[in-house]
């Protein structure tokens, strides 16, 4: 293995792709244009640089042969005659290309990797168009890894990416340096984004999670290459812990049968220390700037999971104060359904219970609101109303591992089918709670 | 004479390496380090986490935090190597048998003034 290897120019390629593509496309303003530039440029190096080594800048490098491709095709398209083969050109670029690059992007880098990040979040386009279309632009991910990632046909995801990219083709991408206003509000649709990218892997069930974890792994990349480019954004910092405090349990999460295993259940001696390290001190740093928001809050939770080495010594009673913090800052019945969860373990079920009721309506359709109630259900001994709240989880189950652990709750019921009462602090009744 | 190996790399190229990849790098890295080990001759070894998640003091009065690595560089500081070495030639024979094992980037090699090796961490 060297440097000159196929897959290390390929991750060479991969790691300078955002750079490259953002600066090519500020350049042409149009977003094919911009790629099949890239695409001819990584196309010469992989011819180039196996025999003269790589170039010390890989994305300068791409950049300048991108654009003078780029430049040469539109005057050979009107000039109508071909010019020389420039491949001279193209090697003495090595000097020059650090200096010139230099004066090209170095104050543009940032706003153009999040110019790339934002085209991919339009308004217009929905979460799997805009999902589809980042990890093809802004990842470099083919459309087969893509296809297979969301368990799609190749050709139904090439027609997915090809309709996204005719919407942003008409929508005003803005070109301009942004203000600092527009800046963070771009910074906030690129989170969300790629929140989206991380959780379309993560939510994966058993059998699909291996296939599914490089969209997870992707996430992070993407989290870690925006928190680089704004180093002092804490809900960066907090999105970043984030995915990464909720993938470090990836290897335990699953029983070897494709079972869902809850975080209690789990064998903490699985979850990665290296990530979870990374998670806390990002929070760590996130907390100092006291400008709290719902990513940070949210790892802040995973944090506290992370940090209690056995589940009996997790701070439910801090969980529960930052869902609650979680609920002023970013109100929803999910929130307030995990909040009860945590409120049960403090409080006890009845409290729990009570909590979770004002959203029946709005969560009729919610798997988890059943499974939840279920569980609290079962906890205050009222077996026969348990056994309702979970037949209707089961009927909304998104995935056989959703449904199987539901049916682990009735097995036990019926196993249990004298009603016991059960105390504050004895929670097996309570798994349905968090499916994570 | 102790020499610390310093690592440079672009944190965005080795973030971008397959677990595979980055897997087998640690296993040719870690026979360099077993060689060195056995000759008694390797200090503290250390992998860095990436900057995103340092922070830099400025000893400004008052001391200044701020987010992210000291420098802004198109290389990071990514890890370290302690190693007894006879001269600046036999540091850069480790320095480049390191560099085969991990390919890409820079090693500063540089000679160690005061070495306390504490000792009570694992």
């Amino acid at each position: 293995m060297s440097e000159t290897d196929a897959a290390w120019i390929e991750t060479a390629l991969t790691s300078a792709r955002p750079q490259a593509v953002g600066a090519l496309l500020r350049y042409f303003r149009d977003l094919d244009t911009a790629e099949e530039a890239f695409q001819n440029a990584s196309l010469r190096a992989l011819k180039t640089w196996p025999q003269n080594g790589p170039p010390r800048d890989p994305a300068a490098w791409l950049i300048m042969v991108g654009r003078n491709v780029a430049i040469d095709e539109v005057r050979r398209s009107r000039k109508q005659q071909p010019l020389p083969e420039d491949d001279q050109a193209i090697s003495d670029l090595d000097d020059a290309e650090g200096a010139l690059a230099e004066r090209l992007d170095g104050s543009h880098y940032r706003d153009d990797i999040l110019r790339l990040m934002f085209i991919c979040c339009h308004p217009e386009l929905p979460a799997t168009q805009q999902i589809a279309l980042a990890l093809r632009i802004v990842s470099g991910l083919t459309v087969k890894q893509i296809a297979r990632a969301f368990l799609v046909s190749e050709a139904a995801m090439e027609q997915r990416i090809t309709r996204a990219k005719a919407r942003i083709a008409d929508a005003d991408v803005p070109f301009e340096a942004p203000g600092a206003i527009e800046r963070s509000e771009r910074l906030a649709g690129v989170a969300a984004m790629i929140y989206l990218i991380f959780n379309e892997g993560y939510s994966a069930s058993g059998d699909t999670a291996a296939i599914r974890k490089p969209l997870c792994e992707e996430a992070i990349r993407l989290a870690r290459l925006l928190l680089r480019l704004f180093q002092s954004e804490p809900e960066i910092m907090g999105l970043t812990a984030l995915l990464l405090l909720q993938h470090a349990r990836s290897e335990a999460r699953f029983a070897p049968d494709g079972s869902l295993i809850l975080l209690e259940d789990q064998d903490r001696s699985r979850w990665s220390r290296n990530m979870i390290a990374e998670g806390l001190a990002l929070i760590d740093k996130a907390m100092r700037h006291r400008r709290t928001g719902p990513y940070q809050i949210q790892a802040a939770i995973a944090a506290l999971h992370a940090r209690a080495a056995t589940p009996e010594e997790t701070d439910w009673a801090q969980i529960d104060l930052l869902y609650g913090a979680l609920e002023l800052a970013q109100p929803s019945p999910v929130v307030t359904l995990n909040r009860a969860v945590a409120a049960s373990k403090v409080r006890g079920p009845e409290a729990a219970l009570a909590m979770i009721e004002p959203l029946a309506p709005k969560l009729a359709n919610y798997f988890h609101f059943y499974g939840v109630r279920g569980a609290f259900l079962m906890q205050l001994g009222r077996n026969d109303e348990a056994r309702v709240a979970f037949d209707r989880a089961i009927a909304l189950a998104n995935t056989s591992a959703e449904a199987a652990h539901i049916r682990m709750h009735i097995d036990r019921l019926i196993r249990d089918s004298q009603p016991k009462e059960k105390g504050k602090g004895e929670n097996k009744g309570n798994k349905g709670a968090k499916a994570r | 004479m102790l020499y610390a190996i310093l690592c440079y790399h672009d944190e965005d190229f080795v973030g971008s390496w397959s677990k595979e990849q980055d897997e087998a790098v640690m296993k040719k890295l870690a026979v360099v380090q077993d060689k060195l080990t056995s000759q008694g001759r390797l200090g503290p070894v250390a992998r860095l986490l990436p900057t995103t998640a340092a922070a830099t003091l400025r000893k400004e009065d008052p001391p200044l935090v701020i987010d992210g690595p000291y420098a802004e560089t198109k290389e990071q500081l990514l890890g370290f190597y302690i190693v007894d070495c006879k001269n600046l030639d036999d540091a850069l024979d480790v320095a480049r048998e390191l560099g085969s094992a991990n390919p890409g980037g820079a090693y500063e090699v540089r000679p160690v003034g005061v070495f306390r090796p504490g000792g009570n961490l694992t």
